[in-house]
């Protein structure tokens, strides 16, 4: 157990959040004891505002107090303040790195913003297309498991590293789109990897204590959608 | 290990990415092929070394390519970790230069192009964002030498190509840097006395005459 007398750890988050899931598999993974901090929906609490003010977002790592934002480098940050716990998130070698680092921010300059745009869409015509851009995107990503992966189970080979946090994050969301707009993202046949990827992903050890089941998701997304009479969206915000 | 095999950029010389990348390898005193990129006719290289996004920069390694610009100085960082370190050594310094380098992409650089792009009418957002993120800079380097503290580090490499682009986002944007962010100006002027950064930002006014050309080009007039 990484946990150690005088270690203090502290996660701001909320559970329906991609970008804290992030964060708590990344401490799962290391073994690392920590005190979850659920904010309240729709409120700030001033310690967030206080340990993140330049975005005011979860999630946010407290670590003996000293805060650190945005999900990424929180997972960065885990991998090496715990070096010798559970496995290394990322590779050692210095081009595998850069590999998973240009994967990771694929998935969130452009995989996450063309989710965030199809569950804004409002015709039939714009969410073909943005579903259609959405599925380019994962064929962009099977097609990297393969270069990746090494033939193993995960993007980090052999068990989860750093572009199976950065991605699996949104399987449960994954589905919830599924279902609402009826289209098959993950496809068995068309991409494979990513399908069998998926199941191993949400069937972890690090992963399926936390990750939250879609049906909550749903029922979380309706409640928010009848209240704001807005789409909900992937936003570490809340 | 790194020394003997190939290296290569892609760039242009005009981009802020691209200039990060010099400075970092010069900052390692690494010897490089710099190969400038015609952005209209990109060649078959630039087109097989980054088929997911199609820009510049890339630095190939060995024929391996690497893009994105902070993944590329991070990179350099970590192939050549036995001068000059850009990140410092404690995990949680290395979140914090992290986040400020990503914030300069987002707050700064994404923003600064909006200025530019943008007609007049639909700048209003980005340029309140823009000096906006220019001050939670000055408040970030504080009274330090550098972003890095006394060593130049990798906040300093992420943003110092402001230094080239500064007169043409005050134009576009209509603000003065001197006014807006002093600190910063005379942060880039410190900067501006190292070697690695000297021989890698273009004049000021040869950017600002390549983005009028460039808002021609888009019918901004």
């Amino acid at each position: 157990m990484a946990a150690a007398e005088g270690i203090e750890v502290k996660l701001i988050g909320a559970w329906p959040s991609p970008f804290v899931l992030r964060a708590r598999i990344a401490l799962n993974l290391k073994g690392v004891e920590y005190e979850f901090l659920q904010e309240k929906f729709g409120e700030k609490s001033e310690l967030l505002l206080r340990a993140n003010p330049v975005y005011k977002k979860i999630p946010v790592l407290l670590h003996h107090g000293k805060p650190i934002c945005e999900s990424m480098i929180i997972v960065e940050y885990v991998d090496e303040a715990w070096p010798a716990a559970g496995r290394a998130i990322l590779p050692a070698d210095p081009y595998e790195r850069a590999l998973h680092r240009f994967w990771a921010s694929y998935i969130d300059d452009k995989l996450n913003p063309s989710g965030a745009a199809l569950s804004k869409t409002q015709t039939e015509e714009a969410k073909v297309e943005a579903a259609g851009q959405v599925i380019a995107g994962l064929k962009l990503l099977e097609e990297a498991f393969g270069r990746l992966s090494k033939g193993k189970g995960f993007f980090g080979g052999d068990d989860i590293g750093y572009v199976d946090i950065a991605l699996g994050c949104f399987l449960g969301w994954l589905k919830v789109m599924e279902k609402t707009s009826g289209v098959k993202f993950i496809d068995e046949e068309k991409m494979p990897l990513l399908a069998g990827w998926a199941e191993r992903f949400c069937a972890h050890e690090a992963v399926k204590a936390v990750m939250p089941e879609p049906e909550r998701l749903e029922a979380f997304a309706r409640k928010r959608a009848a209240s704001a009479k807005a789409p909900p969206a992937n936003q570490n915000t809340f | 290990m790194a020394e003997t095999k190939e290296l290569v950029l892609l760039n242009c010389w005009a981009s802020p990415y691209g200039m990060r990348c010099r400075i970092a390898l010069a900052e390692k005193r690494v010897e490089y092929e710099h190969k400038d990129e015609n952005l209209m006719e990109k060649s078959p290289l630039l087109l097989q070394s980054n088929p997911v996004h199609k820009k510049i920069p890339v630095l190939v390694h060995g024929g391996k390519p690497v893009c994105e610009s902070l993944v590329i100085v991070q990179y350099v960082d970590e192939a050549w970790p036995d001068r000059a370190p850009l990140l410092p050594a404690d995990a949680y310094g290395r979140a914090q230069a992290r986040f400020w380098a990503d914030f300069v992409d987002k707050k700064i650089f994404e923003c600064g192009t909006k200025l530019w792009m943008l007609k007049k009418e639909a700048q209003g957002e980005a340029k309140k964002e823009f000096t906006e993120g220019l001050k939670l800079l000055e408040g970030e380097l504080g009274e330090k030498k550098y972003f890095g503290g006394d060593t130049f580090g990798f906040v300093d490499v992420a943003l110092v190509p402001l230094m080239a682009w500064f007169r043409t986002y005050e134009s576009f944007g209509s603000f003065s840097a001197e006014t807006e962010a002093p600190k910063l100006v005379a942060w880039g002027k410190r900067c501006m006395e190292r070697e690695s950064v000297a021989m890698s930002l273009p004049d000021p006014g040869k950017v600002y005459e390549f983005v009028c050309f460039m808002r021609k080009m888009f019918g901004l007039g």
